[in-house]
């Protein structure tokens, strides 16, 4: 198959368009296809420029400090990393078994002419732009969380001892839970859509011979479907997880930007890239606007690993498909 | 025995009552977002929207220098994206087909592909803002155009290699060279496929706001410049509905309402035109 196309590396010059033709049109696509790499090499090197001020002046300590203080310049990166890794959290702990449910719905439990329509909208709420979930949160869903949800988290959760403290004081509405809910939302078309994509390659060879066997519905997904693409699962999760993590305007509505780390989950909190986006155009040249950047390179570097782990298990499983 | 097979059968029935609760969680939520947007949206959209500059707090006004701004980004965003786009996309489902270097573009292709879209601004802003000194409408069509990039990447390439390999043997077998084969042969026939790469990137950058928040800025006024700081549809949204004033927050959920119908039928015309490719 390849053989052709790689014994013909440039063509024969002949008819409309020659070797030089085709040389320079291979050479124009290599350029366009390196502009990708120069662009994920040009953000890595203009973060680290713009973050070294603050790293050099904070050290490692910039990732150990609460403290946020524009007026002494004071800077870490603590509270902002524990917002975005709780706001993921919640996020993950509730998209993930909602996100499987739709995907295991749309694949066994829905009536067939629905399959698509359903799968369709599903997709739709992946579309919706964040700044949309933003200001929806703001002033809907904040509201119902400040007056329904939230009072009922105090009085219940919050009055049992040892994990009291996690669901404690006056509900503002906005705030880390807010913030990890509105997060969930927009996940679980992700982890919806890529689990039902997987599931569908699943052959179904296995599937018949579970059912065969006796196994119940809901055994054959969790005995047989589940783990057999585990490793996409895993993949698809991560890639929810990397979007959750980076997630900016949704978040920036609802968080309530205070740089700290409350006990609660409830209470207002900030995350990195509410930070950035609250805060980059009134701070100050020098190491406040440096220290932002280096909010910044902090996510580049924690969402690039995230997406790369899970662009490895999605391609492990491409690779098993293709066997 | 009889007991166990009871309580097989009745876990199957809650998990699997569960699943079908979590979809119709899934499009409840989807439900009561839109319908929102839609009841809070409508009360101010009307021509106004877009005829009229933004106003001032409490004064009458619209839209129309923020939609404006955002379509000339977007537009200019496109025309740099989808060249370099579909041309790496090219080379990866092409000429570098089985090369060590595309498998590694491929992969960071897919990693852009999901990274946060704060980054890219704060790269641009370092790249353009810093060197240039001020905020402008090209620094943010820098930033949206790479995030076309990826996408129209993503898609050419898988499009392009749906093509059969005997189109390419045939073409060459006759004596085109291979840029007339992709230009005359392979493009034509996977013109649909990128039709709907444009679409889905015009969908994603179309409601981007983080990238847009330290390079293009905002502006009140109406203006062609994109050489300064030009107004755009998701920033005025932003700073109007964190306004205290009724008739910002009103205009803010105008503008959601516009973007997301604009975002709703380009996704919606994307997958109609792969559903028909299928079909055929």
């Amino acid at each position: 198959m390849s053989l052709a196309i790689e014994g013909n590396r440039h063509g024969r010059a002949s008819g409309s368009g020659g070797i030089d033709a085709d040389r320079i049109f291979h050479g124009v696509t290599f350029g366009a296809a390196a502009i990708v790499l120069a662009v994920l090499i040009g953000v890595f090197i203009s973060l680290l420029v713009g973050a070294w001020p603050a790293l050099r002046t904070f050290g490692l300590g910039f990732f150990v400090t609460e403290s946020w203080n524009p007026v002494t310049e004071k800077f870490g990166a603590l509270a902002p990393l524990y917002g975005t890794l709780v706001t993921s959290l919640i996020a993950m702990l509730i998209a993930v078994p909602v996100g499987l449910g739709i995907a295991i719905f749309l694949t066994e439990t829905c009536p067939r002419p629905l399959r698509r329509p359903i799968g369709i909208a599903i997709e739709l709420l992946a579309g919706i732009p964040s700044i949309i979930y933003g200001i929806w949160g703001l002033f809907v869903f904040a509201p119902f969380m400040q007056t329904v949800v939230q009072p009922a988290i105090i009085s219940t959760l919050g009055a049992i001892p040892g994990i009291g403290f996690l669901f404690f004081g006056p509900p503002y509405g906005i705030g880390l839970l807010t913030s990890g809910l509105i997060l969930a939302m927009m996940i679980v078309p992700f982890i919806a859509s890529t689990a039902r994509e997987v599931f569908l390659t699943v052959p179904s060879v296995l599937r018949e011979a579970a059912f065969g066997m006796g196994m119940t519905r809901w055994e054959v997904n969790r005995s047989i479907i589940i783990p057999y693409v585990r490793s996409a699962l895993v993949g698809g999760t991560m890639l929810a997880l990397g979007r959750a993590l980076g997630e900016t305007m949704a978040v920036t509505f609802v968080i309530g930007n205070a740089h700290r780390i409350p006990s609660s989950i409830l209470s207002p909190g900030t995350t990195i890239s509410a930070a950035i986006a609250n805060e980059f155009t009134e701070a100050t040249a020098g190491i406040y606007t440096s220290s932002l950047i280096a909010l910044g390179f902090v996510l580049f570097v924690i969402t690039f690993a995230v997406l790369s782990a899970a662009q490895l298990m999605l391609r492990q499983m491409k690779k098993k498909a293709g066997e | 025995m009889e007991s166990k097979l009871a309580r097989r059968k009745l876990v199957n029935t809650v998990m699997m009552s569960l699943t079908t609760m979590a979809a119709a969680l899934g499009l409840l939520v989807l439900a009561i977002i839109l319908g929102y947007l839609f009841i809070r949206g409508i009360s101010s959209f009307d021509l106004s929207l877009f005829t009229q500059d933004t106003p001032g707090p409490q004064e009458p006004g619209g839209l129309r220098n923020a939609i404006v701004g955002s379509l000339m980004m977007t537009a200019l965003a496109m025309a740099i994206g989808l060249p370099v786009g579909v041309l790496a996309g090219t080379y990866l489902a092409e000429y570098g087909r089985f090369s060590k270097l595309s498998s590694i573009i491929r992969f960071i292709n897919d990693v852009l592909l999901s990274a946060p879209s704060i980054i890219v601004g704060l790269f641009v802003y370092q790249l353009l803002v810093v060197t240039l000194g001020h905020f402008s409408g090209y620094a943010g069509t820098v930033a949206l155009s790479i995030l076309v990039v990826p996408i129209i990447v993503r898609t050419t390439e898988d499009v392009l290699r749906l093509v059969p390999d005997q189109l390419r043997e045939a073409g060459l077998a006759v004596g085109v060279s291979r840029w007339m084969v992709i230009r005359k042969v392979i493009y034509s026939s996977a013109r649909a496929g990128i039709i709907t790469g444009i679409l889905l990137s015009l969908a994603r950058i179309s409601g981007e706001t983080a990238p847009l928040l330290f390079t293009s800025l905002s502006n009140n006024f109406f203006s062609w410049n994109l050489n300064a700081p030009l107004a755009s549809l998701p920033i005025t949204i932003f700073q109007f509905a964190l306004s205290p004033y009724d008739n910002w927050q009103a205009l803010a959920w105008a503008g959601a309402l516009l973007i997301t119908i604009a975002v709703l039928s380009l996704s919606i015309l994307a997958r109609l035109l792969t559903t028909k490719k299928e079909r055929a």
